[in-house]
């Protein structure tokens, strides 16, 4: 049967004049890893906040495990676990005694090394917590978010201003906690993280949800479909064109051409082969989830999460390569 | 409701976070104690008291029929007055110069011929230099004026005994005879009950709130009262352990005369209290860390020294003695005087209903005011 952990509906949030979330609606079900994905400032930490109960909505309704955010977070919480964004503690604690305090704020008995070992930082359970590098205090926040056993995890940007390694330990913890059932919402701005990590993605823009289902769903819906691309010139693209029924698109050096069916792929590279001209590298490919983001939100976000307009994106490349 | 169990995790992860922070532990234990060394070894030294007097005696002394050296007689009054330390000054010198090169303002002339002319009852000046600016002169001059009608009074009845007596006597308090550590004890406790509180919660307070670990804690169970009741209890043992050592070096080291009763754990509880809460609220109101500091340091220097932390209030002129009034460390601080030095208990009870009140204020006012998560 299927379980609604939380349920957004029509959700709005204002600071000013700015409408930081502007009727954001979606449902996560128990046991699935849902990702927030969007540049800064499009209303992803606004919209984890009020879930979590630290910020009060202006309009539309949330319950998160049943309950009320806002007014009931005293009985929420003892049933979340959270890693806020930028994670920070007491300077002058260590991991181990961190677990502790949550265990004994929190009411529970738990084996701080146990919960330790499962964010793989079991060797540095005695540092200060002003020694940990960014990684370990990443993996410290969610051994904190852990010590109440929740079932359901908020991540706020758990691994941005990370080195790579630091990150796929993260999401090796996170696979981890998923693969037990843990239902997760889990806000990025690294479109790479939300693919390998979410069952479903929201993309967020100003305030909005412009997309939202499995990648592939996304990629489907708001993605161009296959098509060939075939490196080559003005003239090979005229020649096609003018000796196929296909579409041909040239821009910089590269001719694209939608297929509407497979077979048109091979007319295309059948008339480029006619013509006697060079070409160089073709590929066959669809939209991958950046093209989609950049189309959607109109423009790349970089390694910080801000947007940079009219950038196009580097594809990760989801087709086959033939020289 | 407020659990205990969360408040002593608090308080256990924040003390032990505090004695390994190596600046914290100075200023609020190793600190104060070096204040009471300092200032006890300043103001209750070796010194006499006495105040340093040049005299040139240019009397040429006795006369031969009877031998009477008036004006060595007269130098020694002087100098039994005890109030006087006399040092004379060579004939060859230029009196005035010889007072500018010692530094002194504070000088005695005895003219030529004054054993022969007080003898024979004619008049004779005594020359007393002075700075009317410095206390120092007119204390010179009151001891001078003394000696001055004595020989005076004996001139006209060698024999006279005085008829006004003034026997002097020290004033006895709670305490033995006080001494200026006895009161430096009490405005000094007052002094680190108001600071390590105070300054330590104003930083924290902002801090947490800019780095959002009050954030983080509003997700968990404790609540705003167990965490800021944590922080009182700890500063109350800070304190206690505080007074303990500045009483100890006090008594061991300077030999002050200190009483301690109960009546001294209110205040030791609701001063750290009271500046817990009012650092608090510093913290809260204002909008990041530098702004609190600066308002904490506008609220805490002027009360440190106008309160009478180092200096009794009654050197301080009219108005100033009436703005202490408006000071909460002033109630702590003649609170402690009260029971430690004068055993004056009605006063006691006075200051603690007064500081009980202003606490209970602050307390509330902190805890309704200091905000886990924002609207």
């Amino acid at each position: 049967m299927r379980v609604v952990s939380v349920e957004v509906n029509l959700l709005k949030k204002s600071y000013g004049d700015i409408k930081a979330v502007d009727g954001v609606s979606f449902t996560v079900d128990e046991g699935e890893v849902f990702g927030l994905l969007g540049p800064n400032g499009a209303g992803k930490t606004t919209t984890i906040e009020i879930l979590e109960g630290l910020r009060r909505k202006d309009g539309g309704s949330v319950k998160v495990l049943g309950f009320d955010p806002w007014s009931e977070g005293h009985k929420l919480h003892k049933k979340i676990g959270v890693i806020p964004q930028e994670f920070t503690f007491f300077e002058k604690a260590t991991p181990k005694e961190a677990i502790g305090y949550y265990a004994d704020l929190f009411g529970v008995k738990v084996d701080a090394d146990e919960i330790l070992r499962e964010v793989l930082l079991e060797d540095s359970a005695d540092n200060l917590f002003e020694n940990l590098s960014g990684g370990q205090k990443q993996k410290m926040g969610l051994a904190l978010s852990l010590v109440n056993s929740p079932d359901l995890l908020f991540l706020d940007e758990p691994t941005t201003g990370l080195d790579p390694n630091a990150r796929r330990a993260i999401w090796d913890v996170i696979r981890e906690l998923k693969g037990r059932g843990k239902t997760i919402i889990l806000t990025t701005h690294y479109l790479d993280e939300a693919q390998q990590l979410s069952d479903r993605v929201a993309i967020m823009d100003r305030g909005q949800i412009v997309a939202m289902g499995t990648c592939d769903e996304i990629i489907l819906k708001h993605g161009s479909g296959e098509r060939l691309e075939i490196y080559g010139s003005q003239s090979l693209a005229d020649y096609i064109k003018a000796n196929t029924e296909l579409q041909v698109d040239y821009r910089d050096g590269l001719i694209r051409i939608p297929l509407k069916q497979k077979i048109d792929a091979l007319a295309a590279l059948a008339a480029a082969e006619q013509s006697g001209m060079e070409w160089g590298e073709i590929q066959t490919r669809r939209d991958s989830l950046d093209d989609v983001f950049v189309r959607l939100v109109r423009g790349a976000i970089d390694e910080q999460g801000e947007l940079k307009t009219g950038v196009a994106s580097v594809s990760v490349g989801s087709g086959w390569r033939r020289q | 409701m407020v659990s205990l169990r969360r408040v002593i995790a608090d308080f256990k992860l924040f003390g032990r976070g505090y004695l390994r922070n190596k600046i914290g532990l100075f200023f609020g234990l190793i600190f104060p104690v070096i204040l009471i060394m300092l200032f006890g070894a300043i103001f209750s030294g070796n010194s006499s008291g006495a105040i340093t007097v040049y005299v040139q005696n240019r009397d040429a002394g006795s006369v031969p029929q009877p031998f009477v050296d008036v004006s060595a007689s007269f130098v020694e009054a002087l100098n039994q007055t005890g109030t006087l330390n006399v040092r004379l000054v060579d004939l060859s010198e230029n009196f005035t110069k010889y007072l500018s090169e010692h530094s002194s303002s504070d000088g005695i002339i005895i003219p030529e011929n004054f054993s022969v002319n007080y003898l024979m009852g004619n008049p004779v000046n005594v020359t007393v230099y002075g700075n009317p600016a410095q206390s120092s002169s007119a204390i010179v001059s009151g001891a001078v004026n003394g000696v001055v009608n004595y020989f005076n009074l004996r001139y006209y009845n060698p024999n006279a005994t005085a008829i006004i007596n003034v026997s002097s006597a020290t004033l006895t308090l709670a305490s033995d005879e006080y001494k200026y550590v006895d009161f430096l004890i009490p405005g000094l406790i007052g002094f680190s009950i108001l600071v390590n509180p105070m300054f330590s919660l104003v930083e924290i307070s902002s801090q947490y709130k800019k780095s959002k670990l009050f954030k983080q804690l509003s997700l968990t169970p404790i609540s705003k009262i167990e965490w800021l009741a944590a922080k009182v209890f700890f500063y109350i043992c800070l304190s206690a352990v505080s007074f303990l050592a500045m009483v100890a070096v006090g008594v061991f080291a300077f030999g002050a005369h200190i009483v301690l009763s109960l009546w001294l754990v209110p205040f030791l509880v609701l001063g750290p209290m009271l500046f817990a809460s009012m650092g608090m609220l510093v913290g809260t109101l204002a909008k990041n860390p530098e702004t609190a500091g600066v308002i904490g340091n506008v609220i805490t220097f002027p009360m440190m020294f106008l309160a009478g932390t180092f200096f009794p209030l009654s050197i301080m002129p009219e108005y100033l003695q009436v703005f202490a009034h408006v000071l909460p460390l002033f109630y702590v601080i003649e609170g402690l005087n009260a029971v430690m030095v004068y055993g004056n208990y009605a006063q006691a009870v006075v200051d603690i209903a007064v500081i009980a009140v202003v606490t209970c204020v602050f307390f509330v006012a902190a805890a309704k005011l200091f905000k886990w998560r924002e609207d």
